[in-house]
């Protein structure tokens, strides 16, 4: 994200200068963090808001609520892992280091609230409330999802990159016509702002002045790509302004940041704000998903140094620190996140069931009459299959 | 014999003969043939440099030739294949890859509307000489929009060149052809085939690429001669098309392969010709079968063959159904037993 000096100079003596574009951080993207990776408060003219507009810190009981959640996503996100490299799912792409934006994200969304997730957020799927092994079934290979999107607001999670967002704006615009008072949070990578429906997805919002506010997780990666071959902007919360609408940027490490951040920005949407995008500033510690294999394009001293930055450690560090986290809390955590894994590993470790006749039940509200005779000609096929799978028939040869 | 055919001859015996190479590899040295032979050849996609891309077909094409010729885009399909078609205008030859079929999707309105039309709206003034490689079609135990078999939306829009390789040798051959040619190719690379290994004289295919840059451009092939029925299959399902055959031949009825590997242009000649011989078809494709190449196909062979028929021509295909998750997908994919059964029913005499 260097531009270069002849642009810098042709921008200066051309309309909106690059000061303007910058300010009021003057070169320094501004962030808002709240703890430092140690755990320990910053001083509030360190926090990176702006004067006046300063974060409170929330509730110790929400803080404690979402140190749970982050234990509980780690040992997901280990587990599901660990699940791939045993046979037992396809594949996994796996938010470890990510936790607070996935917790978070599920944390400040009321009930009525939808969520739409990418194929990388499994854990805030979960965090709101998904059923852990229902959330598993795309990345198991059973089926192309395995919960049903109305149970708790959550829409499909979705691959084909930025798609979600305009689901996400035309579920604000049909809350806003009947008249709800629904918050949409639209997530997506730093990679995917490339992509031609995130600006779409955010010129509709605001056009429409709609209450949805887009939260992108920037893990510094796309694949192999890093951000700074997507974007030449200061920072990617940036780009809201060139469609009238606010953006921040906030340590994706920081769950208390996070918290703060994401929950005034789904108070102010609700309260009419219109749209707002949030930026977090985190990294994928892991490979894209299993098959690929990351030392091809980054040092492991990168990874290292955002090991320290463990959002984990930080907040677990600050609430020992303030005397909440006592053994016994971790410990019944600990237990929390272990029963999780154990569902898990249940779920996901005996063979579902898998009904040839699923094929052709979905594709329409009524299965054509093409689809019917179609069906009936594999319901034959695995008829014959089975007999020919038995060697007890008299006359079968071996 | 002609001094070409002689100077391949020449070539082809001062090579190290047949080596085991993957069609991976192939494909890479295709590219890396045309970056070497052509200073127009561009090579960029989504992580296609450093990466070498996700299925490593463009592996070590940066390293060799370098960021300005070999390199990451955004992550933006539209971007990918509009830029391209600015840059064959301006007197380069892009080949993209486009990382699956699925997502391709998003710069169907650069592709329906200008790649194939930009020729004929210009009254031939403007060529776009450009490659855009797919990684296609199923078999690998992909999750949802990693395994579309896409080529009739490509196939139906007329100014598209559409072809897929079904063999080692005809992954460098083909992709070699593609690059060179003026028209706009859809190269689509049967994904489940990257990994498949042949024996192949790569020295040879560079020299008769050399003699002759478009001798197999738009041409089907027969791989494999029978005499009681021909299987017409492209891309992915050639080899179950083979194995069919070959477990055909096991019952006593001698079956004859087309592989179809160009798309469009399509080679009714050969296909004609077999079936006119044999008198009876099926044809075998992955992708759903309603309103899809294998119906054009069936069409076509119906049309020219009519009088030779003693079957109608049966198809093979996917069901008409969203490509299924993993577990499921051996039950869309045309198998060897769904081929014979087809096989069986050609109203045969005996
Ligand atoms: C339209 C589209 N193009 C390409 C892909 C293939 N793909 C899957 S994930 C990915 C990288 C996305 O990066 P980013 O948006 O930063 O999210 P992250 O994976 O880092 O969470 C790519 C290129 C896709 N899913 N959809
Ligand atoms: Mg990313």
């Amino acid at each position: 994200m260097t531009i270069p000096a002849e642009a810098q100079q042709a921008i200066r003596s051309f309309g909106i200068s690059l000061e303007d574009y910058l300010l009021p951080v003057h070169g320094r993207v501004q962030q808002i963090q709240i703890l430092d990776p140690s755990g320990h408060l910053l001083p509030e003219d360190e926090r990176g808001s702006a004067p006046g507009h300063e974060y409170p810190i929330p509730p110790g009981e929400e803080l404690l609520e979402a140190y749970r959640r982050l234990v509980i996503g780690r040992r997901v996100n280990d587990q599901n892992s660990a699940l791939v490299r045993q046979g037992r799912m396809a594949v996994y792409p796996s938010s470890h280091g990510q936790e607070a934006c996935q917790v978070a994200a599920a944390l400040c969304l009321s009930e009525g609230d939808w969520m739409f997730p990418t194929y990388r957020d499994s854990v805030a799927v979960m965090s709101r409330g998904v059923d852990p092994v229902e959330a598993m079934t795309l990345f198991r290979g059973d089926w192309h999802g395995g919960y049903d999107p109305h149970e708790h607001h959550v829409g499909i999670q979705c691959t084909p990159l930025t798609t979600q967002l305009l689901h996400a704006v035309g579920v604000a615009h049909a809350a806003k016509l009947r008249g709800e008072d629904t918050v949409v949070l639209a997530m997506c990578g730093d990679g995917a702002t490339s992509e031609g429906d995130f600006h779409e997805a955010l010129n509709f919002a605001a056009v429409f002045h709609l209450p949805v506010v887009f939260f992108v997780q920037n893990n510094q990666y796309a694949i192999s790509v890093p951000l700074a071959h997507q974007t030449v902007a200061p920072s990617l919360a940036h780009k809201a302004i060139g469609y009238g609408m606010a953006g921040e940027r906030v340590d994706g490490n920081d769950a208390i940041a996070l918290l703060a951040v994401l929950d005034r920005a789904v108070r102010l949407a609700r309260s009419g704000s219109g749209p707002l995008l949030v930026e977090a500033h985190t990294y994928r510690m892991q490979a894209h998903t299993n098959a690929d294999d990351a030392t091809r394009y980054r040092a492991d001293a990168e990874v290292q140094a955002w090991a320290a930055k463990d959002p984990l450690v930080r907040m677990r560090e600050y609430l020992r620190g303030e005397g909440v986290l006592t053994d016994d809390v971790e410990a019944s955590f600990a237990a929390d996140a272990e029963e999780v894994a154990r569902r898990l590993r249940e779920g996901l470790g005996e063979d579902a069931a898998v009904d040839p006749a699923d094929l052709f039940r979905f594709v329409f509200t009524e299965p054509t009459p093409q689809l019917r005779e179609q069906a009936a000609l594999l319901a034959e096929e695995v008829a014959r299959d089975d007999i020919s799978a038995r060697d007890d028939i008299p006359g079968k040869e071996h | 014999m002609s001094t070409v055919a002689e100077a391949v001859a020449a070539r082809a015996a001062a090579s190290a003969g047949p080596e085991p190479l993957t069609f991976a590899k192939a494909l890479t040295a295709a590219m890396a043939d045309s970056l070497r032979a052509d200073d127009s050849v561009v090579v960029f996609g989504e992580d296609i440099g450093t990466l070498g891309g996700v299925f490593r077909i463009t592996d070590g094409l940066q390293e060799e030739f370098g960021e300005q010729r070999v390199f990451d885009t955004p992550l933006a399909e539209s971007g990918i294949v509009g830029m391209a078609v600015g840059m064959a205008m301006n007197g380069l030859r892009p080949v993209l890859e486009l990382q699956f079929d699925a997502f391709a999707y998003p710069a169907f309105q650069q592709i329906l509307s200008h790649v194939a039309k930009m020729h004929n709206r210009t009254r031939g003034k403007v060529r776009l000489p450009m490659v855009l490689r797919v990684p296609y079609a199923g078999g690998i135990g992909g999750v949802e929009h990693h395994c579309d078999s896409s080529e009739a939306y490509y196939a139906h829009t007329p100014g598209l060149k559409v072809c897929t390789p079904a063999t080692v040798a005809d992954a460098y051959r083909m992709l070699r052809e593609a690059i060179a040619s003026d028209d706009p190719v859809v190269f689509l690379e049967p994904k489940k085939l990257y990994w498949t290994k042949d024996l192949v004289d790569l020295e040879a295919l560079r020299a008769e690429f050399d003699a002759k840059p478009a001798s197999s451009e738009g041409r089907a092939v027969v791989a494999r001669p029978g005499t009681d029925a021909t299987l017409i299959a492209y891309g992915p399902t050639v080899g179950t098309a083979l194995a069919a055959a070959e477990a055909a031949a096991a019952e006593g009825r001698s079956v004859e392969v087309v592989d179809v590997r160009s798309i469009v242009p399509f080679d009714d000649e050969t296909v004609t010709a077999s079936v006119r011989k044999t008198g009876r078809a099926v044809v075998v494709a992955e992708a759903a079968g309603f309103a899809s190449v294998a119906s054009e196909i069936v069409a076509r062979v119906q049309e020219r063959c009519f009088h030779s028929l003693a079957a109608p021509v049966r198809r093979v295909t996917g069901f008409d159904i969203p490509y299924p998750p993993p577990k499921l997908e051996h039950w869309h994919l045309p198998s060897v037993d769904r081929i014979l059964d087809a096989l069986d029913d050609l109203q045969w005499e005996d």
